[in-house]
């Protein structure tokens, strides 16, 4: 467990340090993220592994635990939110307009770019 | 001690805080649980609302609050890095289906974040806002670092993420069946780009692929829209 939480932090540590000394738009966690993916894809070709060897060991238990509870570790930083309350009211129709239209518009792209691709390149299923 | 200076310590110290914001949850959590999970009652937007009501009844500033709170933030980083776990082990269905993932992947994520901007630009939201809304349809953690790193309002991203988790899990059927989409693969990638985690809880409620394939897209997506909005913004910000 101990191990895993240490993982996950070097990942994190190395992604905060490669967003800042590369000046890299992206955020250090996401970068930690798509690193460690990386890494899991290189390791499993030198020491073949299976998802439950991968959700059994160290890593994935931390990772297991740590998303477990992830909707509350946004509470703290969504609870800031009281600091933007009347910018909130005043844009409250911009708001509610934008994000009605950009989900639904989202939705339908997302949908439709799958199939068509799925038809032109005869994809087999889900399974 | 009297009660007045029992409080006056109560509210300086991290420990209070940190215990109302697990008791806030919780309270939500359960809540959530006794109206059957629908999405419209979210228990992260309720937990916001009793410490935010919490804060002002009691004429606490969120610095002292934060002050607090900031040992289950803190986690939040290595969470972030946690969602590779489960989207590397995903990864066998990305080879079966690349194409039209990655195909829908690029455009989804370019339409998430163009068109809330640009609807929004063109209804007079600020600049603050129009940030802020940008990486709305990326799981929280993600999307609240993404607009700190362009030097927005986190806290403001947070509650439009979740707002447009609960729009997404709430119109995906009735829109999907309307337009007779019976593939329920292309339907949870649909939600899960769209609306993150709460539209991936929805998609597992009503199809066991469509879940899988949601939870895919918003893994997918935690990599690709903090990739694509630093190209994307200065453009649509004009």
């Amino acid at each position: 467990m101990i191990r895993g939480f240490f993982i996950l932090l070097a990942f994190e540590l190395v992604g905060e340090v490669a967003a800042r000394g590369l000046a890299l738009p992206a955020p250090g966690p996401v970068i930690g993220l798509a690193l460690l993916v990386i890494v899991l894809s290189l390791y499993r070709r030198s020491r073949p592994f299976d998802e439950e060897a991968l959700a059994a060991s160290d890593l994935g238990q931390a990772a297991r635990g740590l998303l477990a509870v992830l909707p509350l570790l946004f509470v703290p930083a969504g609870v800031g939110v009281v600091q933007y309350l009347s910018l909130l009211r005043e844009q409250a129709l911009a708001l509610a307009v934008a994000l009605v239209v950009s989900t639904a518009a989202t939705l339908l792209a997302t949908v439709g770019v799958f199939l068509l691709v799925k038809r032109l390149t005869g994809a087999k299923g889900a399974a | 001690m009297t009660p007045f200076h029992l409080w006056v310590y109560l509210q300086t110290t991290p420990l209070f805080w940190l215990t109302a914001t697990l008791a806030a949850f919780l309270v939500a959590d359960a809540l959530a649980k006794a109206a059957g999970r629908r999405p419209i009652v979210n228990h992260v937007l309720i937990a916001i609302a009793l410490l935010g009501g919490l804060l002002k009844l009691t004429g606490t500033d969120y610095q002292t609050y934060f002050n607090g709170a900031q040992f289950v933030h803190f986690l939040l980083g290595p969470a972030t890095v946690a969602l590779g776990v489960p989207i590397y082990a995903n990864f066998a269905l990305v080879r079966r289906n690349f194409w039209p993932l990655a195909a829908s992947l690029l455009v989804g994520a370019v339409v998430a974040v163009a068109s809330a901007v640009l609807v929004a630009r063109a209804l007079g939201a600020p600049r603050a806002v129009l940030i802020a809304i940008a990486p709305k349809s990326v799981t929280a953690a993600v999307a609240m670092a993404v607009t700190e790193a362009l030097g927005g309002a986190p806290p403001l991203t947070a509650v439009l993420v979740i707002a447009t988790g609960i729009l997404g899990a709430i119109i995906v059927t009735p829109l999907m069946d309307a337009l007779g989409v019976s593939d329920y693969a292309a339907r949870g990638f649909a939600v899960g780009l769209a609306s993150h985690g709460i539209g991936t809880a929805g998609a597992f409620a009503v199809d066991p692929v469509a879940g899988v394939f949601a939870g895919l897209a918003m893994g997918l997506n935690a990599i690709v829209t903090p990739a694509v909005i630093p190209a994307l913004l200065p453009w649509l910000l004009g």
